[in-house]
């Protein structure tokens, strides 16, 4: 059974739809992704499922049970780690742990077993009796993520987990979230760059204006909507768009962005030389393979990141 | 798939409200940081009480209440324990609510657990009760100390403390929602200040023309003063119920409108 299922669901604000009936079923020990640009609805979807906004239209079960009506059930076992941090400032690293496990109404002894091992997993056991404001962006998210552990959920909500980290710090938490995927724990992303959904997710959908344009694993989705490889071509014009005509033919398909050209074709090399034969010469090149970058493009004519 | 909870029925107050202990918890841990603050709250209704009952009074000597001549710290030294309730009350519910509200967006964590938007606002309205029944019980012991105390009721006064601490929590609360700038604050003290001067607190209500009588009747820290009094002075009469009840409503008001705004606000 899904723990996850929803039919048409749908969310207005005023005259703007943000969810515009999207239908969704995601099973237990899945990784799931909400990708697509800002505004596409991925977090009001996922305010939904974590029953901190109201349905708006069509149905929602999550574990098996009604938002409307069963909010707190719901949330019991859940797990939210939310865009921002939104710790708590006038707390400790531990107070935070503790008392986010108290909101659960989960006991005192119970809080003082788990917290240690929790901060060993967000490696804060140094930091426990820091205050929050003391901690780097990577640390906050860390304890962010371990709070939200503190009720052993079904599900784990992450709404982009690492927007704004730097690379070492996104790569700890990378670390830090297959190890709980490989515990079983369900976890339910929105996410915004594309290597990170090709790394955590086995399974996303990419939205766009409140619906969902495209379903399926990172692979099936590259090998449905984009070619094998890429070539990617520069060159030094102001408007890419006056050289589309040069590379007319060598590719299944060409994207024009502003500074550059994408190349969809099996194989990049051989349409490098095919390039080179016909006597153009670009500014730089790049051959390599195709990302959900590329099939974001080509599902709504735009990047991701821009 | 385990088998599906059961829906959790209405439960009466306080018991509903269990979850709601957990956030004075949070607070509780919270304020050892700023416990300065906490104490100083005591202070200001003590200096009052001493500057206008011992200060004051030596000028007006005894003055006239329903036909009896008494002090005028006596009659004063209730009107300030009633105002301090309104204030400890006021504080915790504006300032320290609209600040989780704006800055540390507390309430759209504790949302995300199992606590719900009534939960919330009364788990804040409960923390402003508990620090304001600390000042009361410690005011009234000053109070009985320094002979300003004339009956064994006054006991009751605490509770009534609580009722007016609820009262202007509960509406504090739900007037801090519409608040979008620290300035609005400033409203709160425009609401404050002449309840406090004119509630009957320092000259009883007679000292006013009728008309206004009726004003300073329908404002909510009057009913405060009137009940303390009488408790603090052992008159007691079938009468005061009517301020309970009118401290009462507007309490049950004040709830309800805290977990409307909370949900509009935060659940959209």
């Amino acid at each position: 059974m899904a723990l996850i299922e929803a039919a048409g669901l749908r969310k207005a604000f005023g005259d703007f739809v943000a969810v515009d009936g999207i239908d969704l079923q995601i099973s237990a020990g899945e990784s799931f992704g909400f990708l697509g640009p800002n505004g596409a609805g991925k977090t009001s979807t996922m305010r939904m499922i974590g029953c901190t906004s109201p349905v708006g239209g069509g149905t929602l079960r999550v574990l098996g049970m009604d938002p409307t009506t069963q909010a707190a059930q719901i949330k019991a076992r859940l797990g939210v780690v939310p865009q921002q941090d939104a710790l708590d400032e006038e707390l400790t690293v531990a107070q935070n742990l503790a008392v986010f496990g108290r909101y659960f109404g989960i006991s005192r002894a119970e809080l003082y077993r788990k917290s240690g091992p929790l901060l060993q997993f967000a490696q804060l056991t140094e930091k426990a009796g820091a205050k929050v404001d003391t901690l780097s962006g990577g640390m906050k998210r860390r304890l962010t993520i371990a709070r939200a552990l503190i009720n052993d959920p079904s599900i784990l909500l992450l709404d982009e987990p690492t927007t704004g980290l730097d690379p070492q710090a996104r790569h700890i938490l990378w670390d830090r979230l297959f190890r709980l995927k490989r515990e079983g724990v369900t976890l339910v992303l929105t996410i915004h760059y594309m290597d990170e959904a090709e790394q955590l997710c086995d399974r996303l959908v990419v939205m766009d204006h409140g619906r969902i344009v495209a379903h399926g694993s990172p692979r099936e989705l590259i090998r449905t909507y984009a070619s094998r490889e890429v070539l990617e071509v520069r060159f030094d014009v102001p408007d890419h768009a006056q050289k589309a005509a040069d590379v007319d033919g060598l590719a299944d398909r060409v994207e024009v962005l502003a500074d550059r050209l994408l190349l969809y074709t099996h194989d990049g090399d051989a349409a490098l030389d095919a390039l080179t034969d016909r006597g153009v010469h670009p500014q730089s090149t790049l051959v390599r393979r195709a990302s959900l970058e590329d099939v974001f493009l080509r599902l709504t004519g735009r990047s991701l990141v821009e | 798939m385990t088998a599906q909870p059961t829906r959790r029925m209405p439960l009466p107050f306080p018991i509903a409200f269990r979850a709601s202990g957990a956030l004075v918890e949070r607070n509780f841990a919270a304020a050892r940081s700023y416990w300065r603050t906490f104490v100083s709250g005591f202070f200001e209704p003590v200096f009052y009480l001493f500057a206008m009952g011992v200060g004051i009074g030596a000028l007006v000597g005894d003055i006239q209440v329903d036909g009896r001549a008494i002090p005028y710290a006596v009659f004063v030294a209730p009107a300030m324990m009633a105002t301090s309730a309104m204030n400890g009350a006021i504080y915790d519910s504006t300032a320290n609510v609209f600040g989780k509200l704006k800055n540390s967006k507390l309430y759209e964590s504790v949302l995300a657990t199992p606590l719900q938007p009534a939960e919330v606002a009364a788990g804040e309205i409960a923390w402003a009760l508990l620090r304001g029944l600390v000042y009361s019980c410690a005011f009234l012991l000053v109070a009985a100390v320094a002979g300003f105390v004339q009956s064994w009721w006054a006991l009751l006064a605490i509770g009534v403390c609580t009722l007016i601490g609820l009262a202007f929590a509960s509406l504090g609360m739900a007037a801090t929602t519409f608040m979008r700038t620290w300035n609005d604050m400033d409203y709160v003290q425009l609401a404050i200040l002449p309840m406090f001067l004119f509630s009957a607190t320092f000259y009883p209500l007679d000292a006013y023309p009728p008309v206004l009588q009726g004003v300073v009747q329908a404002t909510p820290l009057y009913h405060g003063v009137a009940l303390v009094r009488a408790l603090m002075m052992g008159e007691l009469g079938w009468g005061l119920l009517l301020h309970v009840g009118y401290l009462l409503a507007l309490s049950a008001f004040g709830l309800w409108a805290t977990t409307r705004r909370i949900t509009r606000l935060l659940m959209t």
